[in-house]
């Protein structure tokens, strides 16, 4: 089932002489439970893309569906995109951005809450996702508390508390070393396969896409 | 789970802090409002407690409070005599200025005729006065106690009773003598002084030689009497059958052609008008600027806790948090911060207001109203910080470091 599609989608930045192409009719289809990684260097439009499909940043032109409701077509189509991310995906960051003043679990609760999830319910389903993630020893601690792996698992807990239809990482090893960059992948290859969500990892580094079913290289805004 | 508490968590010292000093404005701000209230009171105590519907002053004066009068005392008999009033009283008031030990002190005193009216209206200590000279019924503010020395002009005054929250309208304690002990101290002069005055009123008639020798001393006589006489009073208050008659006693008094009569009403109208206008208008102004620089205060800083957490409220909109999670965090805060200045406020002004020199009435009203303004304050406070927190950009939270 085909839970990302994004058609001829284009960025353009600025205007004149100050216009800068990010992305150029880019095609993208992730299937439910596939793992896909965009690969680039820097300032590729990789970013711009991941932004794209998670509705922050409004493309030029094209079209984005999600998990069946098209979020843009030329324009937003008036769907309510926080509601969008906030059922349908999960996001991972480069940086974790966890909020600093919850603990482990209430960083993980919090989605479940937005969503209406009772509190207690919001805890316990947040602490199964850390045992989940080997992380149910430290949900008491606050984020500056635990190491940078510690919180990447955490923000991975946090993206999946809402079991998403779409889960973008978005440079999620950038701030690991290589070892713990592979663990951090070797997670998301399991989350794609086990909780059947559609995951789309951007990043930069060759080294952490093996095993992925699909990469895409993106440079100068094209998808190769 | 309560972000706006959580966040605070991280700032408490900041926050703590900050209540605390909003608190100790927010307490001047009361402390204002309960002097305001305490003029008032101040202003009205001894008109509101004399039983009098009428008061009748020296013709062409608003006294006896806001302007001096002095009128014959024996004109009681006179207005007493008038239909529909019950009875009627010669008063005195005057401010003396004594020294206790290295201290001066100031009383507003009351000259009252035994078993009339203007006297102490409840003893809380002692008994009221019973003798016509040297005794003093003294207010609780003025420190004294029963059985205390008090030195007025040339005699010694015991204090015999005391009385609770009678004021001057200038916020003074209150003392009450015998009208005959109010006149000594207020027209009885020294022996020496006595002396030069007839010496005077002696010398001016021996000027007069067109003046028959026997009629000269007649006149000299006469004279020396009037100057001596000390037979004056400020007011003369009247209690009636029926305080609806005031209108017409008042009027009929006036037909006189040398009084001045004023209703209860009226005089506390002058009171007010003459003693606490200004105080008042100055009291709203402090007031006011003390509120703006509370809502300042609240204002910058939810805006500091606002610009602190700008990546998180970032983060926040990504993960799909609607616009009203943020901006309730950021209301919550304001109010947080509001309703603990006010409870730090009000424990400060309850625990201290006593220790005022000036008195200090707190009213429950004054209280509401004022928590009111701190809420709708709080709220213009956080627009400033929600304005910026809807102004992130989402896509800031994806920015690494």
């Amino acid at each position: 089932m085909e839970v990302v599609r994004v058609d001829n989608l284009t960025k353009v930045y600025g205007r004149g002489d100050t216009q800068t192409v990010a992305l150029v009719d880019a095609n993208l289809r992730v299937q439910q439970g596939e793992l896909v990684a965009l690969l680039g260097p820097s300032g590729s439009g990789k970013t711009t893309l991941l932004t794209s499909i998670c509705c922050i940043n409004e493309p030029t032109r094209g079209r984005i569906e999600l998990d069946g409701t098209c979020v843009y077509d030329d324009g937003w189509t008036g769907v309510d995109v926080r509601a969008v991310r906030r059922q349908k995906m999960g996001v991972i960051f480069q940086a974790y951005n966890l909020i600093p003043f919850l603990t482990v679990l209430e960083n993980v609760a919090l989605i479940l809450t937005l969503n209406g999830v009772g509190q207690q319910e919001a805890q316990g389903r947040a602490l199964e996702l850390l045992e989940y993630l080997e992380m149910e020893s430290r949900w008491q601690r606050y984020p500056s508390e635990i190491s940078g792996g510690e919180r990447q698992r955490v923000a991975i807990a946090r993206a999946l508390a809402n079991n998403p239809k779409v889960l973008l990482a978005d440079e999620p090893t950038a701030a690991l070393d290589t070892a713990r960059g592979k663990i951090v992948m070797s997670l998301l290859r399991k989350l794609s396969r086990e909780k059947e969500a559609a995951v789309i990892v951007v990043t930069h580094d060759e080294r952490m896409v093996e095993g992925f079913d699909r990469i895409y290289n993106i440079a100068d805004g094209r998808i190769q | 789970m309560n972000l706006a508490v959580r966040d605070i968590r991280r700032h408490k010292i900041r926050f703590l802090l900050t209540c605390v000093g909003l608190g100790l404005l927010l307490t001047v701000v009361m402390a204002m409002s309960g002097i305001y209230r305490g003029l008032i009171n101040d202003a009205t105590e001894v008109v509101d407690a004399t039983p009098a519907q009428i008061w009748v002053v020296q013709k062409d004066t608003r006294g006896p409070f806001a302007e001096s009068s002095r009128l014959p005392e024996d004109i009681e008999y006179s207005i007493s005599a008038v239909k529909g009033v019950r009875r009627a009283s010669p008063v005195s008031f005057q401010y003396v200025q004594i020294q206790r030990g290295n201290k001066p002190a100031r009383l507003f005193l009351i000259g009252y005729k035994l078993g009339g009216i203007g006297g102490p209206p409840a003893i809380a200590a002692g008994r009221t006065i019973t003798k016509k000279h040297y005794e003093i019924v003294v207010d609780r503010k003025s420190g004294y106690a029963v059985g205390d020395t008090i030195r007025l002009g040339l005699e010694a005054y015991n204090v015999v009773g005391l009385t609770r929250g009678m004021t001057s309208p200038s916020g003074d304690a209150a003392a009450f003598v015998s009208l005959a002990d109010a006149q000594i101290i207020q027209f009885q002069l020294d022996n020496d002084a006595i002396r030069n005055n007839r010496q005077r009123v002696i010398a001016t008639f021996t000027a007069l030689n067109s003046m028959n020798p026997f009629m000269r001393e007649k006149a000299t006589n006469k004279a020396l009497a009037a100057a001596e006489n000390s037979h004056f009073a400020n007011a003369i208050v009247a209690e009636l059958d029926d305080a609806s008659l005031a209108p017409e006693v008042a009027r009929y008094i006036r037909r006189w052609n040398h009084y001045q009569v004023f209703s209860a009403e009226q005089e506390r109208e002058l009171l007010l008008k003459g003693f606490i206008e200004k105080s008042q208008k100055q009291l709203w102004l402090f007031r006011t600027i003390l509120v703006v620089v509370s809502g300042v205060i609240i204002a910058l800083i939810i805006y500091t806790l606002t610009m602190d957490k700008l990546r998180e409220i970032a983060t926040l909109k990504i993960i799909g948090a609607p616009d009203r999670t943020i901006v309730n965090m950021i209301l919550q805060q304001s109010l947080l911060l509001g309703v603990m200045g006010f409870a730090v406020g009000y424990v400060v002004i309850t625990q201290t207001y006593a220790m005022y020199p000036r008195t200090v009435l707190l009213q429950t009203l004054d209280m509401v109203v004022l928590f009111a303004i701190v809420v709708v304050i709080c709220v213009l406070a956080s627009i400033l910080g929600i304005w910026r927190a809807l102004k992130v950009d989402p896509a800031t939270a994806l920015s690494g470091g």
